[in-house]
């Protein structure tokens, strides 16, 4: 979709619908909600995906998908305004990055749940089980755990979740041009480690 | 290198393959959203009908009330007076102003009043 189709809200899709076009009116509670329940409904797999790779298990990422939605929920007449039609998935993509560092700031300072990221990175999870059997891919997986986190980041966002560059250079709050060069440089890097 | 980029990314894309969500937790989920907007219209319409019963908060209208009340008294005053001085009648009489200004008084406020 290009720039001009989502500001004119032709997308079928809720949460890239322009129906945000008209910053100066205020919608009534009952639109707003309908629309955040579509915006919900379009992207919960997107945010679970995002989340599950961030965290490396499916507890921790229930967890930040729900907090994700319900701080989506408070600000999401201001993003919708403030985006003028623009797709908002990067927004919520942002929420969730956001609330996944604070989740290992946290966990850092409490020796009690001495999660870091390294521990929670290598932690088996059900990814494998998608890929049994493939040596490869489950090298490549092993692979995204150790790239650092701004790289693996944007591999997570452009091949989970299927974004292209301007929506990740929105989610990451780098510039387009940033944004190409760091998928690139995470793409080499990791088929070095691959290689290995 | 690049020319294997293509293959590698394809398997990339098959290693990050999207994660559907536990179906448990869309409900909890929508169930979540529910009840912060049920608790949100509640307290609302609570914090509404609570706080016209604190005398605290009859303040503001009654402040209001006593200032659009002194402004209207003024602009009567002030109209009446404006309305002696143009009349050409002059001094005739105590009894006479006394009968206008009572007059225009009436006439003022009744205009006030949205008597027009």
């Amino acid at each position: 979709m290009d720039e001009a189709e989502q500001k004119s809200g032709k997308s079928g899709n809720p949460g890239k619908s322009g129906k945000s076009d008209e910053p100066s009116r205020q919608k009534p509670k009952a639109q707003l909600d309908a629309e955040f329940s579509d915006l919900y409904r379009a992207h919960l797999r997107d945010v679970y995906s995002y989340a599950y790779y961030r965290v490396g298990n499916h507890h921790d990422a229930e967890d930040l998908t729900e907090q994700t939605f319900l701080q989506a929920y408070r600000h999401f007449e201001r993003a919708q305004r403030e985006s003028r039609g623009r797709p908002l998935r990067p927004w919520l993509i942002r929420i969730a990055h956001n609330l996944a560092a604070n989740l290992y700031r946290d966990r850092a300072r409490k020796p009690a749940t001495p999660i870091d990221e390294s521990t929670t990175l290598v932690a088996p999870h059900t990814t494998e089980q998608l890929v049994e059997g493939r040596e490869e891919l489950a090298r490549v997986l092993s692979g995204v755990r150790r790239l650092p986190e701004d790289r693996r980041e944007a591999l997570i966002m452009r091949f989970a979740l299927g974004m292209d560059n301007r929506e990740i250079a929105r989610a990451l709050g780098r510039s387009d041009g940033a944004t190409k060069v760091l998928i690139h440089r995470a793409v080499k890097q990791l088929e070095g480690i691959v290689d290995e | 290198m690049s020319e294997a980029l293509p293959n590698f990314e394809g398997l990339l894309r098959e290693a990050l393959a999207p994660v559907e969500p536990p179906e448990d937790l869309a409900l909890r989920l929508e169930s979540t959203l529910q009840s912060i907007t049920e608790m949100a219209a509640d307290e609302l319409q609570e914090w509404e009908l609570s706080a016209m019963r604190d005398p605290r908060n009859w303040v503001r209208p009654a402040a209001a009330l006593v200032a659009g009340g002194g402004a209207g008294v003024a602009l009567v005053l002030l109209r009446a007076r404006h309305r002696s001085n143009t009349s050409s009648g002059g001094f005739g009489g105590a009894r006479e102003a006394a009968e206008r200004t009572a007059r225009d008084l009436g006439r003022e406020t009744r205009k006030l009043l949205g008597d027009r």
